[in-house]
């Protein structure tokens, strides 16, 4: 069973400074804590049997550049104890200065895509990843999106895109089709 | 002179399937590597169809998101359209009245029941049955027709909003609704003859690429194809959400987790939808469909606009550029049983009439991140059959 209230006191006796606190909106229970001890926690979370989560379901990150909040990222684990369908969700937060966490990725294999797919879009490494690469965007694309200083318009990535130009009118049946 | 069989040299093989090959549907691109017929190692590329969608979102309000969601897994918008609005109502805290509540699920239920026709009959045209694909699609145009009295729209049906619904239900869609559930049931029946005690389906599918439950908790998989391999979690009965809780159904639970569970587990959702879609009729409650007026989030109904000033006000609060509502700083999530899995919407609202961020949790992502670890020491052909039963949606896979 998911003992949800034990969380403030084991989170404060194990961590102090570390664990920032419990924040509860609309019966969504969020911890926040520094990125330095993510492994740690969400080990605890999934092996302690008084939480059992043994669910990822969801990983992402947030930009706080503009809401403001105790670092500039944050990275958010949902959780889920599948035997009593109750959710927790774990915030760590990590500063602007290279952005780096460790993965989690040994913990639940669905952590790989996620995490690649973070730091894809923010721009935060995950230390101890087995293959730390762009997964929406090519390989060679500068910037990473979903950073709030990032414009919505982009920054000019889609103007030189190669043009095929093809093989019609004229140059047809001998002209060539290709990039210029 | 005795002649020595002579090894054969093989060299392997690199094969590009994708990213726009027919039996991707969607643009997915797969790296085999190939020793003659086997398949020894697989790189999955994705990302062909990334659009930003979660970028878009913070820069659209609440309800206009709600046409964006329709594009993310365009085999079944509703669910989608559900998801989000569920996620926007937990941060502005509205109670969405039990009609709406019901008009959503029996929605949800016949898009599940489209969604899962449209996978069963790729499935088994990737394998070779063309006849149940079109016996399933004949079905799904059907129940498209049902949401395009209902809505408007076939695909993009957007069709919630955030406190209630587009609108009631018009004459017509109830006696719509009835007569599919009672076709439905004739189509299942012949995709169920066709297909389920076949020599070649049952070849093609039975003991192909088994999923372990370890491995689905690990890699995050969820419905279907989770429950195929035995986890027994639907949302609908362990988080029930938009009335869920009064509707009688089973959870229907494979064994080897093989691609023939995987349709074995679709083909009786489907029956379990049409109960849930028959007891919606029989117990639909009356009254509106949308919140209160007064919570300022739905627009209210014409004569009020035309006829009281409060109305006028309240549609002019909420239409022009620079107003509309403005949730509380804080984030919310409600998870959803959508027919891939579980979908929800991760809203973090820094108290302005855009969100904050928007994140997707799109079910197909998850379910695709095991195809790496299924497919190496199976057959191309078989390759086409795993993806076929996996139901990848290329718009929800990278949005």
């Amino acid at each position: 069973m998911l003992q949800a209230d034990l969380i403030p006191t084991v989170m404060q006796d194990r961590y102090q400074n570390d664990f920032l606190g419990i924040t509860d909106f609309r019966g969504m229970v969020t911890i926040n804590i520094r990125g330095a001890i993510v492994l740690d926690v969400l080990r605890m979370m999934k092996t302690d049997p008084r939480f059992a989560c043994n669910f990822l379901a969801d990983l992402t990150a947030v930009d706080h550049l503009l809401k403001g909040g105790h670092a500039r990222y944050s990275v958010v684990y949902h959780l889920l104890n599948q035997y009593d369908a109750l959710r927790i969700v774990v915030q760590a937060w990590v500063d602007e200065e290279a952005p780096s966490l460790a993965s989690v990725a040994a913990l639940w294999r669905t952590a790989d895509w996620q995490e690649r797919e973070v730091y894809d879009l923010f721009g935060i490494e995950f230390e101890g990843h087995p293959d730390l690469r762009r997964i929406l965007n090519p390989d060679d694309y500068k910037g990473h999106p979903l950073r709030k200083d990032y414009p919505l318009q982009g920054r000019g990535e889609r103007d030189d895109f190669p043009v095929v130009e093809r093989s019609i009118g004229s140059k047809w049946p001998t002209g060539q089709a290709g990039f210029e | 002179m005795t002649l020595e069989a002579q090894p054969l040299i093989t060299e392997p093989l690199i094969l590009n399937f994708g990213p726009s090959h027919p039996a991707t549907h969607g643009t997915l691109r797969v790296i085999m590597e190939l020793d003659g017929e086997l398949v020894t190692k697989v790189t999955a590329e994705i990302g062909y169809l990334h659009s930003g969608f979660e970028k878009l979102g913070e820069h659209l309000d609440y309800n206009q998101y709600i046409t964006i969601t329709d594009r993310m897994n365009y085999m079944s918008p509703m669910c989608n359209n559900v998801a989000f609005a569920l996620a926007a109502e937990q941060l502005l805290d509205l109670e969405v009245p039990l009609r709406a509540q019901y008009l959503r699920v029996l929605m949800c239920e016949f898009s599940r029941i489209a969604d899962h026709l449209l996978c069963v009959g790729m499935q088994a045209v990737d394998v070779g049955a063309f006849t149940v694909f079109l016996y399933g699609f004949r079905m799904r145009e059907q129940i498209y027709d049902l949401f395009e009295l209902v809505c408007g729209s076939r695909l993009t049906t957007s069709y919630t909003r955030v406190g209630g619904l587009m609108r009631d239900l018009p004459d017509g869609a109830i006696p719509l609704a009835a007569y599919l559930i009672e076709e439905i049931p004739n189509t299942l029946r012949e995709i169920d003859g066709l297909l389920s005690h076949n020599r070649i389906w049952l070849d093609r599918t039975r003991g192909i690429s088994p999923i372990s439950p370890e491995q689905a908790i690990s890699y995050g998989l969820s419905g279907p194809l989770a429950r195929a391999c035995g986890v027994d979690y639907d949302i609908r009965v362990k988080e029930p959400y938009s009335a869920y809780g009064d509707f009688d159904f089973d959870v229907i639970i494979g064994k080897d987790g093989d691609v023939y569970d995987r349709y074995i587990v679709r083909l009786h959702e489907m029956w379990e939808s049409l109960k849930i879609c028959r007891q919606v009729l029989e117990k639909l409650p009356g009254g509106p469909v949308n919140v209160d007026t007064d919570s300022k989030a739905i627009l209210p109904p014409p004569d009020e606009v035309f006829n009281s000033i409060e109305g006028l006000i309240y549609h002019f609060e909420l239409t022009m550029e620079n107003r509309g509502f403005e949730p509380p700083v804080g984030d919310s999530y409600v998870p959803t049983e959508s027919p891939n899995g579980e979908l929800g919407f991760y809203i973090v609202s820094d108290g302005g009439r855009e969100p904050y961020r928007i994140r997707t949790r799109p079910p197909s992502l998850m379910n695709y991140s095991i195809f790496e670890e299924l497919v190496p020491g199976l057959m191309v052909s078989d390759v086409v059959a795993v993806l076929g039963s996996m139901n990848i949606i290329a718009g929800e896979l990278d949005r």
